[in-house]
């Protein structure tokens, strides 16, 4: 959850959990989805597609997805 | 693994020609204010590029830079006896655009001319093919022309592709030269992403028809018809980070190339996002990884030599080389290879 938080220049850490519907953020632009993706394969070596990213809607699932492939 | 070495042939020069009139990016009317402006061009790293005139298509730009090259190397056109021709941009669905180009540069009849239809990889790929041909020995020169004029199938209203992309053509000449160490490649291929980089309509399989022509608004700042290009960025993005470290890699790994003893690395100019987390990933130092992106943008096929012209002419031109390329995208497709450059001739840039 850090590390997704830390792709986030303008929101507050202490706003992230694992309910948090990333789209509903308001910095949230297609470069987060980038950075999210880069982060991903750089700290848990898991290629996430613009498919996995479409259908998360909270941290949660996208964790799940990674979990799932580690 | 698809690795393949040639030998006994070598690459004498290129050369890159691109439209004279220049798009600046903070002047795109579809970013909604100066600061969405900024964000894109620190972003991407492209601040301007070229645009061909409506009169303009690819096989005008590589016919210039070939015409510069061949002067410059100061070749007999009666010595050419292959002609290949790289783009997703083509005259005419039929028939092949380098059929149109031995006739228009005044080559001889007696000449092997081919079509390849791949994009960013795409440059790598004739490459291949190209040296591949002459390595037997039968044809002695031969000349790559790979471009794109990728700007006329983006839709200005798409803000994911018309800042990004740019045009250019490029001639690369090889010659048979038989104690050349030559190239080693890799290559990869992954059609199942074949809907990652698309112009649905147009083709045989969604032949055109009027709606083609109607403009679908699929997320803020990107509307676009059937037949413009369709970019998914994220999908496009996960496969580069992941595949050109791996190529790039599996090809050091192969052939013993120790990648410390590399001079440059020229990647596909896909974005510079994308392409720092590739250098990253590779652990490469800045000053081997050069950029056109500033100036140029993504020019598709044409990235890797326009990259060498643009950014290394000096170089190229006065030191021995050892390179390695990368080219990644629409296909999915993909391939890296190993050169070393001695007494090269890099023209100067062409404007048309």
């Amino acid at each position: 959850m850090q590390n997704f938080a830390e792709q986030f220049d303008e929101t507050d850490p202490a706003v992230f959990s694992i309910e948090t519907e990333f789209r509903s953020i308001d910095e949230w632009s297609s470069m987060h989805a980038l950075s999210v993706i880069a982060m991903v394969d750089e700290v848990y070596g898991v290629k996430l597609t613009g498919d996995d990213i479409r259908k998360s809607a909270t941290l949660e699932d996208l964790y799940n997805i990674v979990k799932s492939r580690l | 693994m698809a690795f393949l070495e040639i030998q006994n042939v070598k690459l004498s020069g290129l050369s890159a020609c691109v439209p004279k009139t220049i798009l600046e990016n903070k002047d795109y009317p579809g970013f909604t204010s100066s600061e969405e402006a900024e964000k894109f061009m620190t972003t991407t790293g492209v601040y301007r590029k070229r645009i061909s005139a409506a009169d303009t298509c690819t096989s005008d730009l590589c016919l210039h830079a070939a015409e510069k090259l061949i002067a410059d190397l100061k070749w007999d056109k009666k010595d050419i006896d292959c002609l290949i021709f790289v783009s997703q941009t083509h005259d005419y669905i039929l028939p092949a655009t380098s059929c149109l180009l031995q006739n228009r540069l005044g080559l001889k009849e007696e000449i092997f001319a081919l079509d390849i239809s791949l994009g960013c990889s795409g440059w790598v790929y004739g490459l291949q093919v190209l040296a591949s041909l002459l390595s037997h020995g039968h044809f002695k020169k031969g000349l790559l022309l790979v471009g794109d004029t990728i700007l006329k199938s983006c839709s200005i209203e798409d803000k994911s592709t018309y800042p990004l992309f740019g045009d250019a053509g490029t001639a690369s000449a090889l010659e048979f030269s038989p104690n050349s160490v030559g190239f080693k490649f890799h290559n990869s291929t992954d059609g199942e992403g074949f809907e990652a980089i698309i112009i649905p309509d147009g083709g045989y399989r969604n032949e055109v028809s009027p709606l083609s022509f109607e403009m679908v608004k699929m997320e803020s700042g990107i509307k676009i018809n059937k037949l413009h290009i369709l970019l998914d960025g994220m999908n496009v993005f996960s496969f580069g980070i992941s595949k050109a470290p791996e190529s790039v890699n599996n090809l050091s790994q192969h052939f013993s190339i120790d990648l410390q003893g590399i001079n440059f690395f020229v990647f596909h100019q896909a974005n510079l996002f994308m392409n720092e987390k590739i250098r990253k990933k590779l652990r490469l130092p800045e000053e081997k990884v050069p950029y056109s992106l500033k100036n140029y943008g993504n020019t598709s096929s044409a990235t890797i030599p326009l990259t060498m012209v643009t950014e290394l002419k000096k170089q190229l031109e006065t030191t021995h080389n050892k390179i390695i390329a990368c080219g990644f995208g629409v296909g999915l497709s993909w391939g890296s290879v190993y050169f070393e450059t001695e007494k090269f001739i890099c023209s100067e840039i062409v404007e048309i």
